[in-house]
């Protein structure tokens, strides 16, 4: 009777655990078990039979594969824009004092606090009034715009915890300015400078709201999505958005299994260096 | 590791002001080549200013820096022959021990960078540790480290910023002797900040004691200790007792020969003639005209001052078998703690309260405990003389500068 109470009270963290995972994973693993469903209609929203046509074929829907290489394209110089820029604003704003310093910190807040639908529709107006052509230089600037205040928190906060006798020691150890930033500055900020990068991609990639107020005729693969779901879904949509959890889950395991050898072969070596 | 012999460093009327707040004041240094040279001073007093000026970190705000008969003054950090040792040793995180060592020389362009490193590395005992990060390695790890890293690039002058400072009291200990050690193995000039003035006796051949951004007096180590020239080098280098007294009679030297422990108060105790003090409570005390740093004038204010180690102490019912001739204070015990080598009395006297005695523990005389009358009995020679007037107005004077407290150490 006492038994599996015992056993529930020291597998308590080990249970909750798994209980948060499978909520998390769930969505994925339905997604991920419609990408191989066969549907009668044109939603794939019921469960029919077993197939893996969509995924032999998953540019087999109109516009789809071009409107993911258009989203994967505004991603990756979103992140580049963003990430340059972005690591430049936080260097002046952690190391130097000038005039609109306060003014620039809290300006950085702004895409962050501000919802999504309001700055959409005030950049619409915005391009609008100036005449801009919408497409894929409007998106582009809009993406890099909302995606510069998270690379400036991220690196602002590592550049600001750097210990500034780092950057001292490498002047005295003969490094000039440009020697000391690529030497030593850079590689100690790297981490941060990549978790903004990764963070402006996903923001980039899945953005909805403010691509769609500023798109124009142009449709990215959010959009895609979005149009598909009123006129009905190919499991196409599936098979994509399965092969991005997948990618994004073997990048993380990767880095994993990486840093696990690294401290594996290190505990080795100096084990071996002990006998 | 001989083809570099160290440069010296001639410092001249540098300073430094940030805003209203003067760092150091214009001062005049002269290290020697190959000397182990000491700033010592409290955390505040322009020592690690100075240093950072000699490494070309801190722009002087007047002065030149020179090395080896070389202005250096204009150039900067990375174009001067001196290394720094940094106080918590910023070693690159992000690079390994052996990466750390070969930073300058690679900076350099030095293609064959190999031996040298390994070389380095065996001279700190790290040779097995190459690949590790920093973050690996005990705080005395670290701490060859950033001497490795330093002294690999043969500099001409190698400065230490505090470099034992985060270290427990026995690696401490250990490290003092091998940064000796090691300095006499490659000759190069070291320069070296503490706060610390048991590191400076051991370590260092010239010691300048900084205080406010001024040095206060420059010498070898045992020399500051037994002439202090002020108040605060009396107090800083060790524990001093200084007695409030006034010159009653220059008298000539009244044969205080036997004092032979120490060359220089031998040597001033035959010159000039003693002085007669007299203190709170009616004590005479003497003290060679010699080693007073104030004139010597009927009536002048100086304070006397004695060394806790020279003080012998006699419990009062004793006090007919002390010799004659030498200096005397009554008191009474007012405090005792046991610290192994010796005991250390804390002494309440007429002259004086809180005068600091400390007993080798050899015979221990149990009848001196808390609240015993004593006797204090020292040989006159080991008496120092300090203006009492400029005393007072250093202490103004710091009290003034404390104000606006600014920039680091």
């Amino acid at each position: 009777m006492r038994a599996p109470w015992r056993w529930l009270r020291r597998n308590l963290v080990v249970v909750a655990g798994l209980a948060t995972l499978g909520y998390l994973t769930l969505p994925n693993a339905v997604v991920l078990l419609f990408s191989f469903n066969d549907p009668d209609g044109r939603f794939n929203y019921t469960w029919q039979r077993f197939s893996t046509d969509a995924w032999t074929d998953p540019c087999g829907v109109a516009d789809l594969c071009g409107s993911l290489g258009l989203s994967l394209r505004i991603a990756l110089w979103a992140t580049l824009g963003a990430t340059v820029l972005g690591t430049m604003t936080a260097f002046a704003l952690a190391r130097h004092r000038f005039r609109a310093r306060t003014a620039v910190n809290s300006l950085i807040f702004l895409p962050m606090a501000m919802p999504e639908i309001v700055m959409a529709a005030s950049l619409a107006t915005l391009f609008l009034n100036m005449g801009v052509r919408f497409g894929f230089w409007t998106i582009l600037i809009a993406h890099i715009m909302f995606c510069l205040s998270f690379v400036i928190t991220a690196v602002k906060a590592r550049v600001l915890s750097m210990d500034p006798r780092l950057e001292q020691a490498a002047r005295d150890l003969y490094a000039s300015p440009p020697q000391t930033f690529l030497r030593v500055t850079l590689p100690i900020a790297a981490p941060g400078i990549a978790a903004g990068a990764l963070l402006s991609f996903a923001l980039s990639f899945d953005d909805f709201i403010i691509t769609n107020f500023n798109a124009g005729s142009t449709v990215t693969f959010p959009m895609y999505v979005w149009g598909s779901a009123q006129r009905g879904t190919p499991v196409q949509i599936n098979v994509i958005g399965t092969a991005m959890f997948l990618v994004a889950v073997g990048c993380v395991l990767a880095a994993r299994v990486a840093g696990g050898r690294r401290t594996r072969n290190k505990a080795r070596r100096s084990s071996r260096r002990r006998s | 590791m001989t083809e570099s012999f160290g440069g010296d460093v001639r410092l001249t009327g540098i300073s430094k002001t940030y805003g209203a707040f003067t760092a150091v004041h214009p001062l005049q240094l002269d290290i020697p080549a190959g000397s182990f040279f000491a700033l010592l001073g409290a955390s505040g007093c322009g020592k690690t200013t100075t240093l950072r000026m000699i490494a070309g970190l801190e722009e002087p705000t007047t002065g030149t820096v020179s090395l080896a008969g070389r202005d250096v003054t204009a150039l900067p950090a990375h174009k001067r022959p001196v290394n720094t040792v940094f106080q918590n040793y910023a070693l690159f995180p992000h690079l390994d021990i052996y990466e750390n060592v070969a930073f300058g020389l690679r900076r350099r362009g030095i293609r064959s960078v190999k031996q040298r490193v390994g070389d380095m590395l065996d001279l700190v005992q790290l040779g097995d540790h190459a690949r590790r990060r920093p973050h690996q390695l005990s705080g005395g790890q670290q701490q060859r480290v950033a001497l490795a890293r330093a002294l690999v690039n043969r500099p001409q002058v190698l400065l230490l910023d505090e470099p034992l400072g985060a270290l427990d009291l026995k690696l401490r200990r250990r490290m003092q002797l091998e940064l000796k050690r090691i300095q006499t193995e490659v000759g190069i000039t070291f320069v070296h900040v503490t706060h610390d003035q048991e590191e400076v006796m051991t370590m260092a051949d010239t010691v300048a004691v900084m205080n406010g951004g001024c040095v206060e007096q420059l010498g070898a180590p045992a020399d500051l200790y037994e002439n202090p020239g002020t108040v605060f080098v009396a107090d800083f280098l060790g524990t001093s007792n200084l007695i409030a007294a006034e010159v009653a009679e220059v008298v000539e030297s009244a044969g205080l020969v036997e004092v032979a422990e120490h060359v220089e108060a031998d040597r001033s105790s035959r010159a000039g003639g003693d002085l007669v003090l007299t203190a709170a409570g009616g004590a005479k005390l003497t003290l060679p005209a010699a080693r007073c740093r104030a004139s010597a004038r009927t009536g002048r204010k100086v304070l006397a001052g004695v060394r806790p180690e020279k003080i012998s102490l006699a419990h009062a019912a004793d006090a007919a078998a002390i010799p004659a001739g030498r200096n005397r204070l009554t008191g009474r015990i007012a405090d005792s703690s046991f610290t192994g080598v010796s005991t250390q009395y804390v002494i309440d006297s007429p002259a004086a309260a809180g005068l600091v005695v400390y007993e080798q523990n050899i015979e221990r005389n149990t009848r001196l405990r808390p609240g015993a009358e004593v006797v204090l009995h020292w040989n006159p020679a080991h008496t120092f003389g300090l203006d009492a007037d400029q005393a007072r107005e250093a202490k103004a004077e710091a009290a003034r500068r404390s104000g606006p407290s600014g920039a680091g150490n």
